[in-house]
Protein backbone atom coordinates (compact mmCIF):
# COMPACT_ATOMS: atom_id res chain seq x y z
CA UNK A 1 0.00 0.00 0.00
CA UNK A 2 3.09 2.45 0.58
CA UNK A 3 4.22 1.91 -2.71
CA UNK A 4 0.48 2.43 -4.38
CA UNK A 5 -0.23 5.61 -2.22
CA UNK A 6 2.09 7.83 -4.34
CA UNK A 7 0.47 6.82 -7.47
CA UNK A 8 -3.11 7.21 -6.31
CA UNK A 9 -2.21 11.03 -5.08
CA UNK A 10 -0.69 11.65 -8.17
CA UNK A 11 -3.56 10.24 -10.68
CA UNK A 12 -6.28 12.21 -7.97
CA UNK A 13 -4.09 15.24 -8.82
CA UNK A 14 -3.80 14.65 -12.42
CA UNK A 15 -7.88 14.18 -11.74
CA UNK A 16 -8.41 17.90 -10.25
CA UNK A 17 -6.45 19.86 -12.06
CA UNK A 18 -7.80 18.99 -15.90
CA UNK A 19 -11.19 19.29 -16.56
CA UNK A 20 -12.22 16.26 -16.77
CA UNK A 21 -13.21 15.01 -13.32
CA UNK A 22 -15.05 18.51 -12.79
CA UNK A 23 -17.04 17.82 -15.84
CA UNK A 24 -17.91 14.11 -15.41
CA UNK A 25 -19.17 14.95 -11.54
CA UNK A 26 -20.57 17.95 -12.78
CA UNK A 27 -22.36 16.29 -15.48
CA UNK A 28 -23.45 13.16 -13.28
CA UNK A 29 -24.63 15.64 -10.09
CA UNK A 30 -27.04 17.79 -12.64
CA UNK A 31 -28.43 14.63 -14.60
CA UNK A 32 -28.68 12.64 -11.12
CA UNK A 33 -30.53 15.92 -9.44
CA UNK A 34 -33.13 15.78 -12.21
CA UNK A 35 -33.56 12.20 -12.26
CA UNK A 36 -34.21 12.34 -8.79
CA UNK A 37 -36.12 15.63 -8.88
CA UNK A 38 -38.44 14.30 -11.92
CA UNK A 39 -38.97 10.78 -9.64
CA UNK A 40 -39.87 12.70 -6.94
CA UNK A 41 -42.47 14.67 -8.29
CA UNK A 42 -44.08 11.77 -9.83
CA UNK A 43 -43.94 10.17 -6.69
CA UNK A 44 -45.80 13.10 -4.88
CA UNK A 45 -48.72 13.01 -7.29
CA UNK A 46 -49.30 9.03 -7.33
CA UNK A 47 -48.71 9.54 -3.81
CA UNK A 48 -51.97 11.96 -4.00
CA UNK A 49 -53.81 10.17 -6.12
CA UNK A 50 -53.80 6.84 -4.31
CA UNK A 51 -54.20 8.69 -1.24
CA UNK A 52 -57.59 9.02 -2.04
CA UNK A 53 -58.13 5.26 -2.14
CA UNK A 54 -56.90 3.04 0.94
CA UNK A 55 -56.56 0.00 -1.20
CA UNK A 56 -53.95 1.79 -3.24
CA UNK A 57 -52.47 3.69 -0.98
CA UNK A 58 -50.83 0.77 0.84
CA UNK A 59 -48.72 -0.06 -2.34
CA UNK A 60 -47.28 3.51 -2.25
CA UNK A 61 -43.25 2.46 -1.35
CA UNK A 62 -40.85 5.56 -2.38
CA UNK A 63 -38.17 2.83 -2.74
CA UNK A 64 -39.78 1.26 -5.24
CA UNK A 65 -41.15 4.32 -6.86
CA UNK A 66 -37.75 6.60 -6.38
CA UNK A 67 -34.88 5.18 -5.43
CA UNK A 68 -35.11 1.67 -7.51
CA UNK A 69 -35.92 3.40 -11.06
CA UNK A 70 -33.31 6.45 -9.64
CA UNK A 71 -29.96 3.74 -9.39
CA UNK A 72 -31.63 2.39 -12.90
CA UNK A 73 -31.12 5.84 -14.35
CA UNK A 74 -28.16 6.26 -12.75
CA UNK A 75 -25.98 3.25 -13.75
CA UNK A 76 -26.72 4.31 -17.51
CA UNK A 77 -25.52 7.50 -16.97
CA UNK A 78 -22.60 5.81 -15.14
CA UNK A 79 -21.83 3.57 -18.22
CA UNK A 80 -22.04 6.68 -20.23
CA UNK A 81 -19.45 8.53 -17.90
CA UNK A 82 -17.14 6.33 -16.78
CA UNK A 83 -15.18 5.71 -19.67
CA UNK A 84 -14.41 9.65 -19.40
CA UNK A 85 -12.63 8.65 -16.80
CA UNK A 86 -10.59 5.94 -17.25
CA UNK A 87 -9.44 6.35 -20.87
CA UNK A 88 -6.63 8.44 -19.88
CA UNK A 89 -5.09 6.16 -16.93
CA UNK A 90 -2.72 4.19 -19.46
CA UNK A 91 -3.51 6.22 -22.72
CA UNK A 92 -1.87 9.18 -21.34
CA UNK A 93 1.18 7.71 -19.55
CA UNK A 94 1.62 6.06 -23.26
CA UNK A 95 1.64 9.44 -25.22
CA UNK A 96 3.57 11.72 -22.45
CA UNK A 97 6.24 8.68 -22.43
CA UNK A 98 5.77 9.03 -18.59
CA UNK A 99 5.33 5.39 -18.40
CA UNK A 100 8.94 4.75 -19.05
CA UNK A 101 9.49 6.71 -15.41
CA UNK A 102 6.82 4.36 -13.92
CA UNK A 103 8.15 1.12 -15.21
CA UNK A 104 11.73 1.92 -14.48
CA UNK A 105 10.91 3.01 -11.07
CA UNK A 106 10.89 -0.16 -8.02
CA UNK A 107 7.07 0.52 -8.27
CA UNK A 108 5.63 -2.86 -9.44
CA UNK A 109 3.70 -2.91 -12.37
CA UNK A 110 0.80 -4.18 -10.44
CA UNK A 111 0.83 -1.50 -7.94
CA UNK A 112 0.87 1.17 -10.48
CA UNK A 113 -2.38 -0.17 -11.88
CA UNK A 114 -3.64 -0.86 -8.49
CA UNK A 115 -3.36 2.81 -7.54
CA UNK A 116 -4.32 4.28 -10.78
CA UNK A 117 -7.56 1.88 -10.39
CA UNK A 118 -7.87 2.79 -6.66
CA UNK A 119 -7.59 6.90 -8.05
CA UNK A 120 -10.47 6.48 -10.17
CA UNK A 121 -12.31 4.17 -7.97
CA UNK A 122 -12.37 7.26 -5.12
CA UNK A 123 -13.76 9.93 -8.24
CA UNK A 124 -16.41 7.05 -8.67
CA UNK A 125 -16.86 7.00 -4.92
CA UNK A 126 -17.03 10.99 -4.45
CA UNK A 127 -19.71 10.95 -7.45
CA UNK A 128 -21.92 8.79 -6.01
CA UNK A 129 -21.85 10.61 -2.43
CA UNK A 130 -22.32 13.87 -4.12
CA UNK A 131 -25.27 12.52 -5.56
CA UNK A 132 -26.34 11.03 -2.73
CA UNK A 133 -26.69 14.63 -0.59
CA UNK A 134 -30.19 15.35 -1.82
CA UNK A 135 -31.33 11.69 -1.07
CA UNK A 136 -30.94 12.12 2.06
CA UNK A 137 -34.22 14.75 2.49
CA UNK A 138 -36.30 11.93 1.68
CA UNK A 139 -35.55 10.23 4.89
CA UNK A 140 -36.31 13.50 6.68
CA UNK A 141 -39.16 14.41 5.08
CA UNK A 142 -40.36 10.77 4.67
CA UNK A 143 -39.57 6.89 5.59
CA UNK A 144 -37.92 4.73 3.36
CA UNK A 145 -35.92 1.78 3.51
CA UNK A 146 -32.86 2.36 4.26
CA UNK A 147 -31.33 -0.87 3.36
CA UNK A 148 -32.39 -1.40 -0.36
CA UNK A 149 -31.05 2.18 -0.19
CA UNK A 150 -27.53 1.53 0.95
CA UNK A 151 -27.83 -1.63 -1.22
CA UNK A 152 -28.62 0.38 -4.29
CA UNK A 153 -25.26 2.74 -3.68
CA UNK A 154 -23.16 -0.52 -3.46
CA UNK A 155 -24.65 -1.79 -6.46
CA UNK A 156 -24.31 1.52 -8.26
CA UNK A 157 -20.10 1.38 -6.32
CA UNK A 158 -19.78 -2.14 -7.88
CA UNK A 159 -20.94 -1.86 -11.25
CA UNK A 160 -18.77 1.20 -11.73
CA UNK A 161 -16.05 -0.36 -10.07
CA UNK A 162 -16.66 -2.94 -12.96
CA UNK A 163 -16.73 -0.63 -15.58
CA UNK A 164 -13.75 0.73 -14.20
CA UNK A 165 -12.15 -2.16 -14.56
CA UNK A 166 -12.66 -2.61 -18.12
CA UNK A 167 -11.53 1.03 -19.18
CA UNK A 168 -8.53 0.42 -17.66
CA UNK A 169 -7.85 -2.32 -19.74
CA UNK A 170 -8.81 -0.26 -22.79
CA UNK A 171 -6.31 2.31 -21.69
CA UNK A 172 -3.53 0.03 -21.25
CA UNK A 173 -4.08 -0.70 -25.03
CA UNK A 174 -3.87 2.40 -27.51
CA UNK A 175 -2.04 5.58 -26.41
CA UNK A 176 -5.18 7.38 -28.00
CA UNK A 177 -7.49 8.71 -25.24
CA UNK A 178 -10.45 8.41 -27.38
CA UNK A 179 -10.07 5.34 -29.34
CA UNK A 180 -9.78 4.00 -25.22
CA UNK A 181 -12.94 5.81 -24.23
CA UNK A 182 -14.79 4.47 -27.48
CA UNK A 183 -14.04 0.70 -26.69
CA UNK A 184 -15.00 0.85 -23.36
CA UNK A 185 -17.88 2.33 -24.13
CA UNK A 186 -18.60 -0.40 -26.98
CA UNK A 187 -17.87 -2.96 -24.88
CA UNK A 188 -20.28 -1.83 -21.91
CA UNK A 189 -22.90 -1.53 -24.67
CA UNK A 190 -22.51 -4.93 -25.47
CA UNK A 191 -22.80 -6.20 -22.22
CA UNK A 192 -25.88 -4.33 -21.60
CA UNK A 193 -27.47 -5.56 -24.12
CA UNK A 194 -26.80 -9.22 -23.66
CA UNK A 195 -29.35 -9.48 -21.22
CA UNK A 196 -31.75 -8.08 -24.12
CA UNK A 197 -30.36 -11.47 -26.13
CA UNK A 198 -31.27 -13.62 -22.92
CA UNK A 199 -34.65 -12.64 -23.16
CA UNK A 200 -35.04 -14.16 -26.48
CA UNK A 201 -32.82 -16.97 -25.60
CA UNK A 202 -33.24 -20.44 -24.22
CA UNK A 203 -32.38 -22.70 -21.61
CA UNK A 204 -28.30 -22.66 -21.24
CA UNK A 205 -28.27 -19.79 -23.23
CA UNK A 206 -30.36 -17.51 -21.64
CA UNK A 207 -28.65 -18.32 -18.23
CA UNK A 208 -25.50 -18.18 -19.36
CA UNK A 209 -26.44 -14.53 -21.19
CA UNK A 210 -27.90 -13.37 -18.22
CA UNK A 211 -25.43 -13.97 -16.04
CA UNK A 212 -23.08 -11.93 -18.34
CA UNK A 213 -25.63 -8.83 -18.40
CA UNK A 214 -24.57 -6.04 -16.04
CA UNK A 215 -27.86 -5.42 -15.20
CA UNK A 216 -29.37 -8.39 -14.59
CA UNK A 217 -27.11 -8.40 -11.15
CA UNK A 218 -27.83 -4.83 -10.73
CA UNK A 219 -31.88 -5.49 -10.09
CA UNK A 220 -31.53 -7.25 -6.99
CA UNK A 221 -29.44 -5.21 -5.00
CA UNK A 222 -31.98 -1.87 -6.03
CA UNK A 223 -34.64 -4.54 -3.91
CA UNK A 224 -32.19 -4.68 -0.96
CA UNK A 225 -30.86 -8.11 -2.10
CA UNK A 226 -27.16 -8.62 -1.50
CA UNK A 227 -26.63 -12.11 -3.44
CA UNK A 228 -22.78 -13.12 -3.09
CA UNK A 229 -23.28 -14.12 -6.87
CA UNK A 230 -23.71 -10.19 -8.02
CA UNK A 231 -21.07 -9.39 -5.69
CA UNK A 232 -18.49 -11.94 -6.72
CA UNK A 233 -19.44 -11.25 -10.55
CA UNK A 234 -18.92 -7.42 -10.27
CA UNK A 235 -15.54 -8.18 -8.27
CA UNK A 236 -14.46 -10.94 -10.73
CA UNK A 237 -15.36 -8.87 -13.63
CA UNK A 238 -12.81 -5.54 -12.08
CA UNK A 239 -10.53 -8.44 -11.04
CA UNK A 240 -10.43 -9.73 -15.26
CA UNK A 241 -10.30 -6.12 -16.03
CA UNK A 242 -6.83 -5.48 -13.87
CA UNK A 243 -5.67 -8.86 -14.65
CA UNK A 244 -6.27 -8.09 -18.48
CA UNK A 245 -4.02 -4.73 -18.07
CA UNK A 246 -0.97 -6.35 -16.46
CA UNK A 247 -1.22 -8.77 -19.11
CA UNK A 248 -1.02 -6.29 -21.88
CA UNK A 249 1.44 -4.29 -19.93
CA UNK A 250 3.58 -7.26 -19.75
CA UNK A 251 3.36 -8.36 -23.20
CA UNK A 252 3.83 -5.42 -24.80
CA UNK A 253 7.30 -5.57 -22.34
CA UNK A 254 7.91 -8.89 -23.41
CA UNK A 255 6.71 -9.50 -27.01
CA UNK B 1 29.31 -0.79 -12.72
CA UNK B 2 27.67 -1.43 -15.92
CA UNK B 3 28.36 -4.87 -17.81
CA UNK B 4 26.36 -6.46 -20.89
CA UNK B 5 27.57 -10.14 -21.86
CA UNK B 6 25.77 -11.16 -24.93
CA UNK B 7 22.96 -8.94 -24.86
CA UNK B 8 20.56 -10.00 -27.46
CA UNK B 9 16.96 -8.25 -27.75
CA UNK B 10 14.43 -9.53 -30.82
CA UNK B 11 11.13 -7.89 -31.51
CA UNK B 12 9.71 -10.76 -33.88
CA UNK B 13 12.14 -11.68 -36.22
CA UNK B 14 13.29 -8.18 -36.57
CA UNK B 15 16.68 -8.46 -34.06
CA UNK B 16 17.18 -4.86 -32.22
CA UNK B 17 20.93 -5.39 -31.01
CA UNK B 18 22.97 -8.72 -31.40
CA UNK B 19 25.21 -9.82 -28.81
CA UNK B 20 26.30 -6.63 -27.41
CA UNK B 21 28.82 -7.02 -24.49
CA UNK B 22 30.35 -4.03 -23.25
CA UNK B 23 31.75 -2.75 -19.63
CA UNK B 24 31.74 0.93 -18.31
CA UNK B 25 33.84 1.45 -14.99
CA UNK B 26 32.80 3.46 -11.68
CA UNK B 27 32.77 7.51 -12.00
CA UNK B 28 33.17 7.90 -15.55
CA UNK B 29 30.72 9.35 -18.10
CA UNK B 30 30.32 6.99 -21.30
CA UNK B 31 28.88 7.64 -24.32
CA UNK B 32 26.99 4.90 -26.50
CA UNK B 33 27.05 6.13 -29.92
CA UNK B 34 25.76 4.69 -33.03
CA UNK B 35 23.28 5.66 -36.05
CA UNK B 36 19.53 6.28 -36.17
CA UNK B 37 17.97 2.77 -35.01
CA UNK B 38 21.72 1.16 -34.38
CA UNK B 39 19.93 0.19 -30.88
CA UNK B 40 20.84 2.85 -28.60
CA UNK B 41 17.65 3.26 -26.69
CA UNK B 42 16.63 -0.79 -26.37
CA UNK B 43 20.25 -0.88 -24.91
CA UNK B 44 19.32 1.74 -22.35
CA UNK B 45 15.77 0.43 -22.18
CA UNK B 46 17.40 -2.96 -21.11
CA UNK B 47 19.72 -1.90 -18.95
CA UNK B 48 17.15 0.07 -16.98
CA UNK B 49 14.72 -2.84 -16.72
CA UNK B 50 11.82 -1.27 -19.27
CA UNK B 51 12.74 -3.95 -21.31
CA UNK B 52 13.57 -7.70 -21.18
CA UNK B 53 16.33 -9.05 -23.42
CA UNK B 54 15.76 -12.02 -25.57
CA UNK B 55 19.20 -13.13 -24.38
CA UNK B 56 22.74 -12.27 -22.53
CA UNK B 57 22.66 -11.08 -19.23
CA UNK B 58 23.34 -7.61 -17.84
CA UNK B 59 24.42 -5.97 -14.31
CA UNK B 60 23.98 -2.53 -13.23
CA UNK B 61 25.29 -1.59 -9.96
CA UNK B 62 26.38 -5.16 -9.20
CA UNK B 63 22.72 -6.51 -9.62
CA UNK B 64 21.37 -8.65 -12.42
CA UNK B 65 19.09 -6.50 -14.39
CA UNK B 66 16.75 -9.73 -14.96
CA UNK B 67 17.58 -11.36 -11.48
CA UNK B 68 16.85 -8.94 -9.09
CA UNK B 69 14.98 -5.67 -10.98
CA UNK B 70 14.13 -4.02 -8.25
CA UNK B 71 17.17 -3.42 -6.57
CA UNK B 72 18.70 -2.12 -10.31
CA UNK B 73 16.12 -0.09 -10.83
CA UNK B 74 16.58 1.57 -6.95
CA UNK B 75 19.83 1.71 -8.69
CA UNK B 76 19.55 3.95 -11.22
CA UNK B 77 18.24 7.01 -12.75
CA UNK B 78 17.05 7.08 -16.06
CA UNK B 79 15.80 10.18 -18.44
CA UNK B 80 14.43 8.50 -21.32
CA UNK B 81 14.98 10.35 -24.89
CA UNK B 82 11.42 11.87 -24.28
CA UNK B 83 11.46 13.78 -20.71
CA UNK B 84 8.88 11.94 -18.53
CA UNK B 85 6.96 14.73 -16.87
CA UNK B 86 3.59 15.74 -16.28
CA UNK B 87 2.51 19.16 -17.30
CA UNK B 88 -0.01 19.82 -14.71
CA UNK B 89 2.49 19.45 -11.79
CA UNK B 90 4.96 21.97 -10.44
CA UNK B 91 8.28 21.12 -10.53
CA UNK B 92 8.90 20.84 -6.86
CA UNK B 93 5.38 18.39 -6.59
CA UNK B 94 7.01 16.50 -9.39
CA UNK B 95 10.26 15.79 -7.96
CA UNK B 96 8.74 14.60 -4.74
CA UNK B 97 5.94 12.26 -6.57
CA UNK B 98 9.49 10.86 -8.14
CA UNK B 99 10.84 10.96 -5.07
CA UNK B 100 8.17 8.56 -3.34
CA UNK B 101 8.11 5.89 -5.95
CA UNK B 102 11.39 5.84 -6.23
CA UNK B 103 11.34 5.03 -2.35
CA UNK B 104 13.06 7.72 -0.60
CA UNK B 105 12.22 7.42 2.90
CA UNK B 106 9.58 10.15 3.90
CA UNK B 107 11.66 12.07 6.49
CA UNK B 108 14.70 12.23 3.39
CA UNK B 109 11.88 13.30 0.50
CA UNK B 110 12.16 16.95 1.26
CA UNK B 111 16.48 16.81 1.34
CA UNK B 112 16.31 14.45 -1.98
CA UNK B 113 13.76 17.24 -3.74
CA UNK B 114 16.09 20.25 -2.43
CA UNK B 115 19.43 18.46 -3.43
CA UNK B 116 17.60 17.25 -6.82
CA UNK B 117 16.54 21.20 -7.45
CA UNK B 118 20.12 22.35 -6.02
CA UNK B 119 21.82 19.93 -8.83
CA UNK B 120 19.82 20.58 -11.74
CA UNK B 121 19.63 24.71 -10.99
CA UNK B 122 15.58 24.30 -11.04
CA UNK B 123 15.46 27.00 -8.07
CA UNK B 124 13.85 29.93 -10.65
CA UNK B 125 11.34 27.23 -11.24
CA UNK B 126 10.68 24.89 -8.73
CA UNK B 127 7.42 26.40 -7.87
CA UNK B 128 6.05 26.71 -11.30
CA UNK B 129 3.73 24.46 -13.31
CA UNK B 130 5.82 21.85 -15.52
CA UNK B 131 3.71 23.05 -18.30
CA UNK B 132 4.68 26.81 -18.12
CA UNK B 133 8.76 26.46 -17.82
CA UNK B 134 11.33 26.21 -21.18
CA UNK B 135 12.44 22.69 -23.14
CA UNK B 136 15.75 23.41 -21.21
CA UNK B 137 14.14 23.74 -17.90
CA UNK B 138 12.29 20.64 -18.58
CA UNK B 139 15.55 19.05 -19.64
CA UNK B 140 16.56 19.96 -16.35
CA UNK B 141 13.63 18.39 -14.54
CA UNK B 142 14.36 15.64 -16.05
CA UNK B 143 18.11 15.19 -15.36
CA UNK B 144 16.69 15.96 -11.24
CA UNK B 145 13.95 13.30 -11.67
CA UNK B 146 16.79 10.53 -12.49
CA UNK B 147 18.89 12.22 -9.73
CA UNK B 148 16.66 12.33 -6.84
CA UNK B 149 17.02 9.22 -5.03
CA UNK B 150 20.83 9.48 -5.48
CA UNK B 151 21.73 6.62 -7.66
CA UNK B 152 25.06 4.89 -8.55
CA UNK B 153 24.11 5.18 -11.80
CA UNK B 154 22.81 7.87 -14.37
CA UNK B 155 21.36 7.17 -17.59
CA UNK B 156 20.47 9.61 -19.84
CA UNK B 157 18.83 9.41 -23.56
CA UNK B 158 19.93 12.22 -25.91
CA UNK B 159 19.84 14.54 -23.43
CA UNK B 160 20.84 17.49 -24.60
CA UNK B 161 18.49 16.85 -27.87
CA UNK B 162 15.91 19.97 -28.75
CA UNK B 163 18.29 22.28 -26.93
CA UNK B 164 19.75 25.89 -28.12
CA UNK B 165 23.53 25.68 -27.95
CA UNK B 166 23.48 27.87 -24.72
CA UNK B 167 21.06 25.25 -23.03
CA UNK B 168 23.45 22.56 -24.59
CA UNK B 169 26.12 23.89 -23.19
CA UNK B 170 24.82 24.07 -19.46
CA UNK B 171 23.44 20.59 -19.97
CA UNK B 172 26.59 19.40 -20.59
CA UNK B 173 28.51 21.24 -18.15
CA UNK B 174 25.84 19.67 -15.64
CA UNK B 175 26.43 16.28 -16.72
CA UNK B 176 30.10 16.62 -16.44
CA UNK B 177 29.63 18.04 -13.02
CA UNK B 178 28.05 14.38 -11.79
CA UNK B 179 30.64 12.53 -12.72
CA UNK B 180 32.18 12.64 -8.68
CA UNK B 181 29.23 10.85 -7.59
CA UNK B 182 27.65 8.99 -9.83
CA UNK B 183 28.87 6.52 -12.92
CA UNK B 184 26.78 8.04 -16.29
CA UNK B 185 26.04 6.75 -19.65
CA UNK B 186 24.75 8.51 -21.94
CA UNK B 187 23.50 8.00 -25.97
CA UNK B 188 23.93 10.72 -28.18
CA UNK B 189 24.29 11.93 -31.92
CA UNK B 190 26.26 14.58 -31.58
CA UNK B 191 30.17 13.59 -31.63
CA UNK B 192 31.53 16.82 -30.18
CA UNK B 193 29.12 15.69 -27.11
CA UNK B 194 31.34 13.09 -27.03
CA UNK B 195 34.44 14.40 -26.60
CA UNK B 196 34.15 17.46 -24.53
CA UNK B 197 31.52 14.84 -21.96
CA UNK B 198 32.93 11.51 -22.07
CA UNK B 199 35.73 9.36 -20.66
CA UNK B 200 34.89 6.45 -23.14
CA UNK B 201 32.64 5.27 -26.01
CA UNK B 202 30.48 2.17 -26.55
CA UNK B 203 30.51 2.57 -30.31
CA UNK B 204 26.95 0.14 -32.03
CA UNK B 205 25.68 -0.11 -35.32
CA UNK B 206 22.69 -1.85 -36.73
CA UNK B 207 22.73 -3.82 -32.74
CA UNK B 208 26.00 -5.26 -32.94
CA UNK B 209 29.03 -3.78 -31.04
CA UNK B 210 31.71 -1.99 -33.44
CA UNK B 211 34.10 -0.53 -30.34
CA UNK B 212 34.36 0.52 -26.89
CA UNK B 213 36.76 2.08 -25.05
CA UNK B 214 38.42 5.21 -24.23
CA UNK B 215 38.82 7.95 -27.42
CA UNK B 216 42.62 7.49 -27.05
CA UNK B 217 42.14 3.90 -27.29
CA UNK B 218 40.23 3.68 -29.78
CA UNK B 219 42.31 6.57 -31.73
CA UNK B 220 45.50 4.18 -31.34
CA UNK B 221 43.67 1.38 -32.52
CA UNK B 222 43.57 2.86 -36.09
CA UNK B 223 46.80 4.61 -36.18
CA UNK B 224 50.32 3.23 -36.27
CA UNK B 225 52.04 6.23 -36.15
CA UNK B 226 51.62 9.96 -34.25
CA UNK B 227 52.63 12.92 -35.55
CA UNK B 228 51.64 16.56 -35.51
CA UNK B 229 50.52 19.46 -38.86
CA UNK B 230 52.76 22.78 -38.91
CA UNK B 231 52.07 26.02 -40.41
CA UNK B 232 55.21 28.17 -40.70
CA UNK B 233 55.19 31.22 -42.30
CA UNK B 234 57.35 29.26 -45.27
CA UNK B 235 57.13 25.89 -46.45
CA UNK B 236 59.46 24.07 -48.46
CA UNK B 237 62.25 21.66 -49.35
CA UNK B 238 64.72 22.81 -47.25
CA UNK B 239 62.80 23.06 -44.23
CA UNK B 240 61.62 19.35 -44.87
CA UNK B 241 64.61 18.41 -44.68
CA UNK B 242 65.54 20.12 -41.47
CA UNK B 243 62.83 17.89 -39.56
CA UNK B 244 64.20 14.67 -41.62
CA UNK B 245 67.11 15.32 -39.98
CA UNK B 246 65.47 15.52 -36.53
CA UNK B 247 66.36 11.96 -34.48
CA UNK B 248 63.41 9.77 -34.52
CA UNK B 249 61.21 11.21 -37.42
CA UNK B 250 59.95 8.91 -40.12
CA UNK B 251 58.09 10.82 -42.33
CA UNK B 252 58.04 14.47 -43.48
CA UNK B 253 55.87 15.77 -46.05
CA UNK B 254 53.06 18.64 -47.33
CA UNK B 255 50.02 18.57 -47.34
CA UNK B 256 48.72 21.73 -48.97
CA UNK B 257 49.63 24.24 -46.86
CA UNK B 258 51.29 22.35 -43.77
CA UNK B 259 53.90 20.14 -43.30
CA UNK B 260 52.89 16.99 -41.72
CA UNK B 261 55.70 15.04 -39.56
CA UNK B 262 55.35 11.58 -38.29
CA UNK B 263 57.04 9.09 -35.68
CA UNK B 264 56.59 6.27 -34.05
CA UNK B 265 53.34 5.89 -31.96
CA UNK B 266 55.94 4.82 -28.72
CA UNK B 267 57.66 8.43 -28.86
CA UNK B 268 56.46 11.81 -28.14
CA UNK B 269 58.51 14.90 -30.18
CA UNK B 270 56.32 17.63 -30.14
CA UNK B 271 59.10 19.25 -28.09
CA UNK B 272 61.86 18.68 -30.33
CA UNK B 273 59.82 19.62 -33.33
CA UNK B 274 58.39 22.99 -31.43
CA UNK B 275 62.16 23.27 -30.38
CA UNK B 276 63.72 23.18 -34.19
CA UNK B 277 61.36 25.70 -34.92
CA UNK B 278 62.51 27.76 -32.52
CA UNK B 279 65.85 27.62 -32.95
CA UNK B 280 65.77 27.45 -36.50
CA UNK B 281 63.07 30.48 -36.77
CA UNK B 282 60.98 28.91 -38.95
CA UNK B 283 57.94 30.98 -38.36
CA UNK B 284 55.64 28.91 -36.91
CA UNK B 285 52.18 30.14 -36.83
CA UNK B 286 50.08 26.64 -35.78
CA UNK B 287 50.67 23.00 -35.05
CA UNK B 288 47.97 20.66 -34.06
CA UNK B 289 47.96 16.95 -33.64
CA UNK B 290 47.24 14.17 -35.92
CA UNK B 291 45.61 12.41 -33.86
CA UNK B 292 41.75 10.86 -35.34
CA UNK B 293 39.10 13.18 -34.33
CA UNK B 294 36.55 12.06 -33.12
CA UNK B 295 34.03 12.24 -36.78
CA UNK B 296 36.61 10.57 -38.50
CA UNK B 297 37.18 8.20 -35.95
CA UNK B 298 33.14 7.42 -35.60
CA UNK B 299 32.74 6.97 -39.26
CA UNK B 300 35.79 4.60 -39.72
CA UNK B 301 34.53 2.51 -36.89
CA UNK B 302 30.98 2.72 -37.83
CA UNK B 303 31.89 1.94 -41.61
CA UNK B 304 33.65 -0.98 -40.28
CA UNK B 305 36.86 0.52 -40.15
CA UNK B 306 37.41 -1.29 -36.84
CA UNK B 307 36.80 -4.93 -38.01
CA UNK B 308 39.08 -4.88 -40.72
Amino acid sequence: MKAIWPVIKKELLSYFTSPIAYIVISVFLLLSGFFFYSLVWWFNSQAMQMAQNPDYYQQVNINQMVFAPLFHNLSIILLLMLPLLSMRLFSEEKKMGTEELLFTSPVSVIQIILGKYLASLIVLFTMLFLSAIPTIFTFIYGNPEPLPYLMGYLGLFLLGAAFLGLGVFWSSLTENQIVSAVLTFGTLLLFWVLSWAGYSARGLWQDVLNYLSFFEHFDGMTKGILDTSDLVYYLSFAFFGLFLTNSVIQFRRWR
Amino acid sequence: MIETENLTKKYGDLVAIKDLSFKVEKGKIWGLLGPNAAGKTTTMRILTGFLPATEGRAMVAGYDVFEQPEAVKQSIGYLPETVPVYPEMTVEAYLGFVAEIKKVPRSKKKGAVDRAVEIAGLQPVRKRLIRNISRGYKQRVGIAQALIHNPQVVILDEPTIGLDPAQIVEIRQLIKSLKSEHTVMLSTHLLAEVTQVCDGVVIINEGQLMASGSLEELSATFKEKDGVYLRLKKSDNEILSLFRQLPGIDKVYLEGLEIKVEWDRSKDMREQVVRLCLEKQLGLLEMRSTAMNIEELYLRIVSGGMES
